[in-house]
C-alpha cells in the first residue's frame, strides 16, 4: 500500500475576549490572575464561566505566583511544543490564593525531586507574549510574596494569540487506489469495473460507494475523454498552478462510468463546451509520480462533441 | 417509548497498524458483512445509520464522508454522525428509534489512531487559550489522574497493576485483542515508570480498529437476534474542561450517570478505562462491587480503537447477554481527558 | 411524528461578520445561548441536556471544542453530544435535539452551532494538500460552478436568474440585524458587473465568510407555552459524494429527505402550504436548484419562481427572507441559522423581516459535495 506524510499546519488566530485578554495581559507582565465567582472561590487559570453555575465571570484577582502542587507527573520524552525540552514534571498546582489548580511544567532533575505538596514558584519566560507560555514553567520553592517586589497588575487587555499547531501524519491509499496509482506512475490510467453493478471506477474504490464491495476487475482507460461540465476559473488564490481564466471540467473518460476534475488547456476558455471531446496531456515521463497529475491537463482532440444524451446522466 | 435492543456486533482486531485508509472502508466492509449476515437485516431495510470518528484523528476535514462508501449508501440514507466515540452514535440511534420512526439502526465507529501522534493530537482536546499551548498529552494528563488518586488512597501502583495483569489474561481468549499474554503483578511492577506513576502497560495501546452495532426497535429485535441484549437504560454526562477544578480521584460524571440506572442484577461489565487506574476509578464510582466481573474481552488495555472503544464495550457486554452467558450487563464509554464524559448502558436479557 | 410533541420556544444567534475578534470561542458561543435562553424566558440551569455542532474541528485547531466549551454552553453535569455532518450540521444539530425531546429522553434541550472561522481560513483547511490526491486547482466555487452549469443547461434557465437571487438576498439582509451582509443598494446590474469568478458564478453570487453561532432551545409541550414553533417533521439523508450515474444537479439525497419531510408534516402541496422557506443557498443558483430538489417545482422550473418574483418577501414562498447564506455563513452555524429562522417566522418573532401571517415554514440545510441534508418542518400549530 502507498502512504505519504501528511501534515497539516497552521498558526491559529485567537481572539481572547475581555476576561481572558486581561488574564494574558497580567501574564506578560509576570502576573497571575484569578476570576472571582459568585461564591468567592479564585479561579486559576481565569474561567470566563463558573464550572459551578455557568455563570459568566468578571471579576479578576491577583494570586501569588507560588504555590503547592497538588499531584503530579513525569514526562520522560518530552514532545515538541511543551514548555522544556529535557525530561520534566507536569503539575496541577494551586497557587496561594487561589481556590483550583493549575497545570503547567515544573522543572526538576527528576522525578524522584518531585513530590505532592511540595512548593514552587513561576519562572517567567524572557519574552513574553500575553500567553500561557509566558509562564516558562514553575521551580520548585518559594518565590516572591507580595511584600516582595510583584509587578503591578496591569491594566490592559490582549486581544489576540497565535496558537500554531502543525502535526504529522503517515496518509495511506486504499490498495485499490496504490494499485491506480502505481500503474498512473507508468503512464496508463486503470480504473476497476465493481463486481455488482459492473461500473467502472477511476479512481478505483476501496469500496463501490453504490454498493458497498471493493472494485475488483482492472480496466484500463485510453487517453480520450467527454467534457461533462465545467467552470471557467478567473480568481487567484493561493497554490494556484496556472494564471487565470483556465478551465476546470468534469472528466469522462472513454470507458470509465464516472467522470472526475482536471484542467483543460489547449484552447481559449471561450471555446470550451460541454460534450467537447478531449485527450490527456501528459507531462514529460521523467515527472510522473504516484498521482493524477502526471497528466498536466486535457486538450481538445478535434473529434465532434459528444451527444448531450451520452453523458446526460453523469451530470 | 419503545423498547431498543442491541441485536448485532461485530469488530475488527484491535492491531497496532492498518495498511489501510484513515477513511475505515477498508475495516467496515467486512463488519457491515458481518452483521447483516449475523441478524438476517439487509442493508435496505436499516433505518437510520448513526456513525462516531474524528477528523483530528485522520488530519484531514470531513475525513467521515468517504466511510460512507463503505455502506454503499445509494438509494440514500438515513444518517447522522457524532464527532465521538461512536457509543454516543449509539445513543443518538437508539433515541431515533425511540422515537418511533425507524425500528432499526446501524452504528458504526472506526480510527486509525497510528497515522498521527495519538497523544499530542489528544492535547488539542484541552482548552485553547490556557492549556493547549502547553501541549500537555493524554498520557501526561492520564497520569496526573493516577496520581491524585493513589495520593487520595483511592488506589494503588498493585491495584493497578493486577488490573493490567488481569485484563492481558483475559484478553488471551478474544482473538480480536491486540496485546495479551500470563504476567504477575509483581512482573508488572518490576518494569521501569513511563509516565511517572504511569508504566507503558498502565495505558491502553495506540489501536487501529473499527465496530459495528446493530439496534432494533421491540417490533424488530427479536426477527433479528435469538436473545437481543435489551438496553435498560443509558445515561451520559460531562464534567468540566478544567482539569484543576475537578476532584480527579473519581468522576461526578459517572456517578451521575448511574443514578440514572438501576443497576441490579448486573454481575459483568465492560469499561471504557484506557489507563489501569481509570478501570478502578469507575468500579468505585458506579460502585460495583468484587462480584462484578470486569472487561472479560480484556478492555481497552487490550486493545483501544479510538471512537470505536466505547462501542464495542457496548457491543461486547451485549454479545454475553446475546450468547445467554449473562442475563444483565453494564458497558460504559468515555471521552475527553481524564474521563471528562462517560456514559453508562445497562443491557438486559429480558424485557 | 414522535412520541412526545416538540417545539422551539426560543432562538438566538450572534450579529454575524467577518472577525469577532472581540470574544473568545466560548463567547461567541455563549451569545447565542443567552438569547436562545431569554427568548425562551429560561435560564441555563432548566435545560437538562445540550447538542453542539460545527463543522470541521481543523477550522477552529480545538479537537471536539464542544469538550472545552462545556461550562460555556451550560453542559457541566448534563449530557452533551457533538454533531458533525458536514455544512448541514447546524440542521443536523437542531434535528438531533429535536429527536431527544420527541423520544421523551430528554424535556428541555438546548442546540447550539457554531464556527469562527477568523480563528483560521477555512480556505486552508479545505484544500490541505492529501497525498495522492491532485489539488483540484479550482479554489472554493469551483467544485459546485460546473454543476451550476449543469443545471442551466438542463433547465434552459435565462442567465441572470443567479443575479436576481443575489440581488433578493441582499436586499433581505437589510431587514435582518444579525446578517453579515447588507447591501440595500445593490441592484441586477450591480451584480452582473461583479467579478466572474467561477463563471458561471460572479462574486456577488457567493456567500461571505463569518464568526457566528446560533442555538435553539427546543422543549416539550409542558414547557411550550403559547408562542412555540411546533416541530411537525424532520428529515436527514445521505448519499455518497460521487457514484457513477449521481445526479449532482437535483441530488436523490435531497429529493428523498423532502419526500420524507412532506409526507411526515401530511404536506402534499408544498407550493401552497409552506408559507416561508429558509434554504441553504451559499451560491446563488441554488435556490432554483434546491427549490425543485424540495419539490416546490417540478424539475427544471425553479427558476420561473425566482423570475416570476414569487420567491420575494411578498411572493407566494418567500425565500430566505432573513438574507440567508448568502448574507451570513458561519460554516457549522449556518443551518441552524435556516432552522431557527424558519422557527422565528412562525413565532412571530422575525422582526423587520418577518413574513406576515406565517405558519407554516421550513428550514433546510445541505453539505459536502450537496449530500448531506437535513430538514425541518415547523407549524405556529400543534400537531
Amino acid at each position: 500500500m502507498l502512504s505519504a506524510p501528511l501534515e497539516p499546519g497552521f498558526d491559529y488566530t485567537r481572539s481572547y475576549g475581555p476576561l481572558l485578554g486581561r488574564f494574558a495581559a497580567g501574564l506578560r507582565a509576570c502576573r497571575i490572575l484569578g476570576a472571582r465567582g459568585a461564591d468567592g472561590k479564585v479561579h486559576v487559570p481565569a474561567v470566563e464561566y463558573d464550572p459551578e453555575t455557568a455563570a459568566a465571570l468578571s471579576e479578576l484577582v491577583p494570586v501569588s505566583p507560588t504555590g503547592t502542587v497538588r499531584t503530579w507527573s513525569w514526562q520522560s520524552a518530552p514532545l515538541s511544543g511543551q514548555p522544556l525540552e529535557q525530561p520534566f514534571a507536569w503539575a496541577l498546582i494551586q497557587l496561594d490564593g487561589a481556590d483550583t489548580a493549575m497545570l503547567h511544567a515544573v522543572e526538576a532533575p527528576g522525578p524522584e525531586a518531585m513530590r505532592t505538596g511540595m512548593r514552587v514558584h513561576a519562572r517567567w519566560a524572557a519574552e513574553r507574549r500575553g500567553a500561557i507560555t509566558d509562564i516558562a514553567c514553575f521551580v520548585p520553592g518559594e518565590g516572591p510574596d507580595e511584600r516582595g517586589e510583584l509587578p503591578e497588575v496591569p491594566d490592559a487587555v490582549e486581544e489576540m494569540l497565535t496558537s500554531p499547531i502543525h502535526l504529522s501524519y503517515m496518509h495511506s491509499a486504499s490498495p485499490q487506489e496504490s494499485t491506480y496509482l502505481r500503474e498512473l506512475a507508468e503512464g496508463r490510467v486503470v480504473g476497476m469495473r465493481c463486481p455488482v453493478c459492473r461500473k467502472v471506477y477511476v479512481p478505483p474504490r476501496g469500496a463501490c460507494p453504490v454498493d458497498g464491495v471493493p472494485t475488483e476487475e482492472e480496466v484500463e482507460l485510453g487517453d480520450n475523454a467527454t467534457i461533462t461540465t465545467f467552470c471557467v476559473v478567473n480568481v487567484p488564490f493561493p497554490g494556484q498552478r496556472i494564471k487565470p481564466p483556465y478551465v476546470c471540467a468534469y472528466i469522462l473518460l472513454d470507458g470509465a462510468d464516472i467522470p472526475f476534475l482536471h484542467i483543460v488547456l489547449g484552447c481559449a476558455a471561450s471555446e470550451v463546451r460541454m460534450g467537447m471531446r478531449v485527450r490527456a496531456a501528459w507531462k514529460p515521463r521523467e515527472e510522473w509520480t504516484t498521482n493524477l497529475a502526471n497528466i498536466d491537463h486535457f486538450t481538445p482532440n478535434g473529434e465532434p462533441d459528444a451527444p448531450f444524451e451520452s453523458y446526460a446522466h453523469h451530470l | 417509548m419503545t423498547d431498543v435492543a442491541v441485536v448485532g456486533y461485530a469488530s475488527s482486531p484491535s492491531v497496532r497498524e492498518t495498511q489501510g485508509t484513515t477513511n475505515g472502508v477498508e475495516m467496515l466492509v467486512p463488519l457491515f458483512s458481518e452483521v447483516f449476515a449475523e441478524t438476517g437485516l439487509r442493508k435496505s431495510e436499516v433505518g437510520f445509520w448513526c456513525s462516531g470518528s474524528s477528523d483530528y484523528l485522520a488530519g484531514r476535514a470531513f475525513s467521515f464522508i468517504a466511510a460512507v462508501d463503505a455502506i454503499g449508501a445509494v438509494p440514500p440514507i438515513n444518517e447522522s454522525h457524532v464527532e465521538m466515540d461512536a457509543a454516543w452514535a449509539a445513543f443518538e440511534a437508539m433515541v431515533a428509534i425511540r422515537t418511533g420512526e425507524v425500528d432499526t439502526a446501524v452504528v458504526y465507529g472506526f480510527g486509525k489512531s497510528s497515522a498521527g501522534e495519538l497523544r499530542k493530537i489528544l492535547a488539542l482536546q484541552l482548552d485553547p487559550y490556557t492549556l493547549a499551548p502547553l501541549w500537555p498529552d493524554s498520557v501526561s494528563v492520564a497520569a496526573l489522574q493516577a496520581r491524585a488518586g493513589i495520593d487520595a488512597g483511592a488506589w494503588t501502583e498493585q491495584q493497578m497493576a493486577e488490573v493490567v495483569a488481569a485484563s492481558r489474561r483475559k484478553a488471551r481468549a478474544n482473538p480480536r485483542s491486540q496485546l495479551s499474554g500470563e504476567y504477575t503483578a509483581e512482573e508488572l511492577l518490576a518494569q521501569p515508570r513511563f509516565a511517572d506513576p504511569l508504566r507503558r502497560h498502565d495505558c491502553a495501546p495506540v489501536t487501529d480498529g473499527a465496530a459495528v452495532l446493530v439496534l432494533a426497535g421491540a417490533e424488530r429485535a427479536e426477527d433479528l437476534c435469538e436473545r437481543p441484549a435489551w438496553i435498560g437504560g443509558m445515561s451520559h454526562r460531562v464534567e468540566t474542561p478544567h482539569l484543576g477544578e475537578r476532584d480527579l480521584s473519581t468522576s461526578v460524571s459517572t456517578k451521575a450517570a448511574a443514578a440514572d440506572l438501576d443497576i441490579g442484577g448486573v454481575r459483568l461489565a465492560e469499561l471504557h478505562a484506557p489507563f489501569s487506574h481509570q478501570e478502578i476509578l469507575l468500579r468505585q464510582a458506579i460502585g460495583l462491587d468484587e462480584a462484578v466481573e470486569v472487561n472479560p474481552s480484556g478492555g481497552p488495555l487490550a486493545g483501544n480503537p479510538m471512537f470505536a472503544a466505547g462501542l464495542s464495550r457496548i457491543g461486547e457486554a451485549a454479545s454475553r447477554i446475546h450468547d445467554g452467558s449473562a442475563d444483565a450487563a453494564l458497558a460504559h464509554a468515555t471521552s475527553g481527558p481524564a474521563l471528562q464524559q462517560n456514559l453508562l448502558c445497562v443491557l438486559r436479557g429480558e424485557r | 411524528m414522535g412520541e412526545q410533541a416538540a417545539a422551539v420556544i426560543g432562538t438566538g444567534q450572534t450579529r454575524h461578520t467577518t472577525k469577532r475578534h472581540d470574544v473568545s470561542i466560548a463567547g461567541l458561543c455563549r451569545e447565542a445561548v443567552d438569547r436562545a435562553l431569554a427568548d425562551a424566558n429560561m435560564d441555563i440551569a432548566d435545560i437538562d441536556a445540550v447538542v453542539l455542532g460545527k463543522a470541521p474541528d481543523l477550522f477552529e485547531g480545538v479537537m471536539m471544542p464542544e469538550l472545552a466549551l462545556s461550562d460555556a454552553i451550560g453542559a457541566t453535569g448534563k449530557p452533551m453530544m457533538r454533531v458533525h455532518t458536514a455544512g448541514s450540521v447546524g440542521g443536523s444539530t437542531a434535528n438531533v435535539a429535536a429527536n431527544l425531546v420527541r423520544s421523551g429522553t430528554h424535556r428541555r434541550v438546548l442546540a447550539i452551532a457554531f464556527e469562527k472561522q477568523s480563528e483560521s481560513n477555512a480556505m486552508w483547511a479545505l484544500s490541505i494538500a492529501v497525498p495522492f490526491n491532485m489539488p483540484v486547482n479550482a479554489g472554493a466555487g469551483g467544485y459546485f460552478a460546473p454543476h451550476v452549469r449543469s443545471y442551466i443547461r438542463r433547465s434552459g434557465a435565462p442567465e441572470e436568474i443567479g443575479a436576481r437571487v443575489a440581488v433578493k438576498d441582499r436586499r433581505n439582509g437589510v431587514r435582518n440585524e444579525f446578517a453579515h451582509l447588507r447591501q440595500p443598494d445593490i441592484t441586477l446590474e450591480s451584480v452582473q458587473a461583479s467579478t466572474m469568478l467561477w463563471d458561471p458564478i460572479r462574486f456577488d453570487e457567493t456567500c461571505p465568510s463569518s464568526d457566528g453561532a446560533a442555538a435553539v432551545v427546543i422543549t416539550d409541550e409542558h414547557s411550550a407555552g403559547k408562542r412555540a414553533a411546533w416541530i411537525h417533521a424532520t428529515a436527514m439523508r445521505t448519499e455518497p459524494t460521487t457514484y457513477s450515474g449521481r445526479d449532482q444537479v437535483n441530488p436523490r439525497a435531497g429529493r428523498d429527505a423532502a419526500a420524507a419531510l412532506w409526507r411526515d408534516a401530511g404536506i402534499t402541496d408544498p407550493l401552497s402550504e409552506v408559507d416561508v422557506a429558509e434554504i441553504y443557498v451559499p451560491f446563488s443558483w441554488f435556490e432554483p436548484m434546491w427549490l425543485e430538489n424540495l419539490g416546490f417545482a417540478e424539475e427544471g422550473k425553479g427558476w420561473v419562481l425566482t423570475e416570476a418574483g414569487e420567491t420575494e418577501p411578498t411572493g407566494r414562498l418567500p425565500v430566505n427572507p432573513s438574507g440567508g447564506v448568502l448574507c451570513s455563513n458561519p460554516i457549522g452555524a449556518s443551518g441552524m441559522v435556516r432552522f431557527a429562522e424558519a422557527a422565528m417566522q412562525v413565532m412571530g418573532s422575525a422582526g423587520e423581516h418577518q413574513v406576515d401571517g406565517a405558519r407554516t415554514a421550513l428550514g433546510h440545510a445541505y453539505g459536502g459535495g450537496s449530500q448531506y441534508f437535513s430538514m425541518w418542518l415547523v407549524r405556529s400549530e400543534k400537531p
